[in-house]
């Protein structure tokens, strides 16, 4: 028999029982869409972590004072166990490296700021011009801290969007003096609202300059130094350089720890693709039970065609013609719901994208072709036994079912 | 040379602890061309006989020589190619194809054995034609009467040119009428050569035949002419 009379021979087989036909392709496409919608969700909780990563800045090296991973036995370990701090001047000898484009410091503290009567507790952070640009950040109102000597503390101060809404309400907030601790600051800008940053919400922070905070908080060390490298492609150099410099400044000790935005990023990225792979598995699951139902559906075609299957022996059919058009149907049955399921699932994750815009629930290609594979697959599995059991049927006893 | 030449044929079931001889020692010839009529109370052996010749089923012991050839040791796709080209059967209850139409269903043989579309319609019109079927292309077999259900399943039973029709109770399913209708129709199809094999317990079809079988316990009892070699 030919493939195309094969293939129209059991498409006519399949539609002519439309409820048996209809369920099993349901069932394949219920399959097929929970893999879809399934890794779809997993695949958008990654990609919104790594955006969220994104928004911290490009191209991020961070210091943090302290040494957290395992250097092995060094002298110099044994004797002194708190760290040095991590200064301004440290920050400063950074911009040395060939690889640095900017240094951010900053230190970070709680204080309570005061306008009119109103009183909030905010958390302050210290920084420099550099900030900004490390961070992507933009201004709504007035201008950043000025560019000027790291170790001045100019009394100026710029408010998150929450802040001044909550201090000033409609009223004009640039050029207003506030009282932040003991200081009187005056506020010469306001950040645009953002909403977003891992932790530390640009909303809901002030910002001074960096050695106004350390006399606030009455410190010298800072919170971490972020280092912006020249280029994608100079982190690594600048990571290097940077812990080079800092180790030279402290004694050869290397009491500081170098992260780059990159690690935590494949990290994350690592985890979150291993959960999308695990819920895509589970939802592979409902595909090996469609497997299974659309091979009952075969069976039972088998023994509702028994008759016709003798008819077709007397007529001439070869054993593997037969075969081959019930493995023809089950194939098309399973490939039909992989189809709609497809659809149905890349509806499921539209919806998903509708009615959560900031979440990105697209499928990955990877989970999309393995559960149209899979379903292919456990469909002609599952259609090989029915359809062996059909080419093997005794003319004479099959064609007395007629 | 015989069209179809059994020698010894033992055909044996096994139901439980007993076996029952549905054919036993059978000898038999028949040429090119003859009309023979099987006869014979049931489970006399008649229909098992004509499985055998319609090659669905195989002897325990004996020879098939179908043309000259010895079919019996054939693989099951070697005889399925055999009744493709060699073989067509007529059936009691006409066992159509429910979902296909009469066109489709007269075609169904050509399709198995993977003829060209072209080749098939022509011959499934000329076939439609032949029968008195040229209304009936489209229908499904649930829209025909007996009789004409019984044409197309002649129609299809003849449309890959065997060279013999076997036929099991033709006219089983039918009333006196369209009985005699489709019995002239088979006879007409012998006159031009095909020959044709009937199995009946129906006495006045089976004296229309030229030559008659008798079954009894799966051997002959009877056989009105033998023919020359």
């Amino acid at each position: 028999m030919k493939l195309v009379d094969t293939l129209r021979f059991a498409r006519n087989a399949a539609t002519g029982y439309p409820l048996r036909t209809a369920l099993s392709v349901l069932a394949m496409a219920i399959g097929v869409a929970s893999v879809v919608v399934l890794t779809a969700l997993g695949d958008g909780a990654r990609r919104y972590v790594v955006d969220q990563f994104s928004s911290l800045g490009t191209n991020l090296v961070i210091v943090l004072p302290g040494r957290s991973g395992t250097g092995g036995f060094n002298p110099a370990n044994a004797i002194t166990t708190t760290p040095r701090d991590l200064t301004i001047n440290d920050a400063a000898a950074i911009l040395r490296a060939p690889s640095v484009r900017r240094a951010a410091p900053i230190t970070v503290g709680t204080s309570e700021i005061n306008f009119g009567g109103r009183l909030r507790e905010v958390m302050v952070a210290g920084a420099t011009t550099e900030y900004i640009q490390v961070r992507n950040l933009e201004i709504a109102q007035g201008q950043f801290l000025p560019a000027d000597d790291w170790n001045r503390g100019t009394p100026v101060i710029v408010i998150g969007a929450k802040v001044r809404e909550e201090l000033f309400g409609n009223a004009p907030a640039v050029g207003q003096l506030v009282r932040i601790g003991d200081r009187r600051v005056r506020v010469i800008g306001v950040l645009k609202a953002s909403g977003s940053g891992m932790g530390m919400n640009t909303d809901e922070i002030v910002m001074v300059p960096v050695a106004l905070a350390q006399a606030m908080f009455n410190t010298n060390t800072l919170f971490r130094i972020l280092v912006e490298a020249k280029g994608r492609e100079s982190i690594a150099a600048a990571k290097a350089q940077t812990l080079e410099i800092l180790k030279q400044r402290h004694n050869g000790e290397e009491d500081v720890t170098v992260i780059t935005q990159d690690a935590v990023l494949a990290t994350f990225d690592r985890l979150l693709s291993a959960l999308t792979m695990a819920v895509g598995g589970i939802a592979a699951i409902s595909l090996a039970v469609a497997g299974i139902l659309v091979m009952n559906v075969m069976l039972v075609a088998v023994a509702q065609r028994t008759g016709e299957i003798g008819l077709l022996k007397a007529l001439g059919a070869t054993g593997n013609t037969i075969r081959n058009a019930f493995m023809c149907e089950a194939a098309m049955l399973s490939t039909t719901g992989a189809i709609v399921g497809y659809f149905l699932g890349l509806l499921g994750a539209a919806i998903i994208r509708y009615a959560y815009p900031t979440f990105p629930a697209y499928p990955p290609n990877w989970a999309v072709f393995a559960g149209l594979g899979t379903a292919l697959a456990t469909g002609l599995l599952f259609g090989v036994m029915p359809a062996r059991r059909a080419a093997g049927l005794d003319p004479v006893e099959a064609l007395m079912k007629h | 040379m015989p069209l179809i030449e059994l020698k010894g044929i033992e055909r044996v079931f096994h139901l439980g602890d007993s076996a029952v001889h549905a054919l036993a020692g059978l000898d038999l010839a028949i040429n090119v061309g003859e009309y023979v009529a099987v006869m014979g109370p049931s489970g006399s052996g008649k229909s098992t006989l004509l499985n055998l010749l319609g090659l669905l089923d195989r002897p325990n012991t004996g020879t098939y020589h179908l043309e000259g050839r010895d079919v019996t040791t054939l693989t099951p796709t070697e005889q399925a190619r055999v009744r493709s080209e060699r073989i067509g059967f007529v059936f009691q209850s006409f066992h159509l194809v429910p979902r296909l139409t009469a066109a489709e269903n007269i075609a169904l043989p050509m399709m198995l054995a993977g003829l060209p579309a072209k080749e098939r319609s022509s011959r499934v019109e000329e076939a439609l034609n032949n029968f008195g079927l040229e209304n009936r292309a489209g229908h499904r077999p649930d829209q025909l009467s007996g009789g004409q259900r019984q044409r197309v399943a002649i129609a299809r039973a003849t449309i890959m040119r065997p060279a013999m029709l076997l036929a099991d109770e033709p006219t089983g399913n039918l009333d006196r009428h369209t009985g005699e209708e489709v019995m002239n129709l088979l006879e007409g199809l012998n006159q031009k050569g095909v020959t044709l094999i009937i199995v009946t317990h129906d006495q006045v079809l089976g004296a229309r035949a030229h030559r008659q079988l008798a079954m009894e316990d799966g051997e002959l009892k009877h056989d009105s002419s033998s023919p020359r070699p």
